[in-house]
């Protein structure tokens, strides 16, 4: 069961400077949880606390994962899953 | 130090007047490894706020896949404060993922007087930069 995962320029550093990787898993957190046993460290930088980190977009097949269940949502062979990082900041 | 033109210059600071008082934010893309800004991409800001910005979830996505088919990357990232200095604050040093980014910040506190000042922050650390204005094009 493979699916395939796009990964920003800032966590890179995880996949030996891969822009796609490979994982599997049956749910998001499944998925993240291969992930780490690959490229230990990526799972701190989109997990707190065991829910997605409120600043790391998630996207399977292009939607948020935060309609689809967040970390519960579920895949399937040949999800695509696309991670991105948050731009936002301010004065407050 | 950030090269930039003038046109795009006027347009983030007239994108910053025009959303004054909540915050506005959006990006200039440039070819990967160019650090040339040359596609101005206003932003919504999602949080419609004073003193927060964040590009809106499904927007970002569009404009990553947009960047990555034209082998684009963001070479700048702007946003305004409305009622503080052009100057990092600690939410935007916190949450500052592209440690390749010139980031653009713009004051609209002040009427009159332009407060466009641009900054590297990489590793939670601020680096205040020169910018150079190109005229002409």
């Amino acid at each position: 069961m493979a699916v395939e995962v796009r990964i920003p320029t800032i966590l890179r550093q995880y996949t030996g400077g891969a822009k796609t990787v490979e994982g599997a898993g049956d749910t998001l957190a499944a998925l993240i949880d291969d992930l780490e046993s690959k490229h230990p460290g990526l799972r701190d930088r989109l997990v707190e606390n065991g829910s997605l980190r409120r600043f790391v977009n998630v996207y399977v097949n292009d939607e948020d994962v935060r309609f689809l269940g967040g970390e519960k949502a579920a895949l399937t062979d040949g999800d695509n899953v696309t991670v991105l990082p948050a731009v936002a900041g301010g004065a407050r | 130090m950030l090269s930039i033109r003038r046109d795009i210059v006027d347009a983030i600071v007239a994108h910053a007047r025009k959303d004054h008082p909540d915050e506005a934010c959006g990006v200039v893309a440039g070819p990967v490894g160019s650090d040339r800004p040359e596609r101005f991409v206003p932003m919504l800001n999602a949080a419609r706020s004073p003193t927060f910005y964040e590009f809106d979830s499904m927007d970002l996505l569009r404009l990553y896949r947009e960047m990555d088919d034209n082998d684009e990357e963001p070479v700048v990232i702007y946003h305004s404060h409305t009622a503080t200095e052009a100057y990092p604050s600690r939410t935007d040093v916190s949450l500052a993922n592209e440690p390749g980014a010139h980031y653009v910040l713009v004051s609209t506190r002040d009427d009159d007087t332009q407060d466009f000042r641009s900054f590297r922050i990489v590793d939670g650390e601020v680096t205040e930069e020169e910018v150079q204005v190109i005229d002409g094009e």
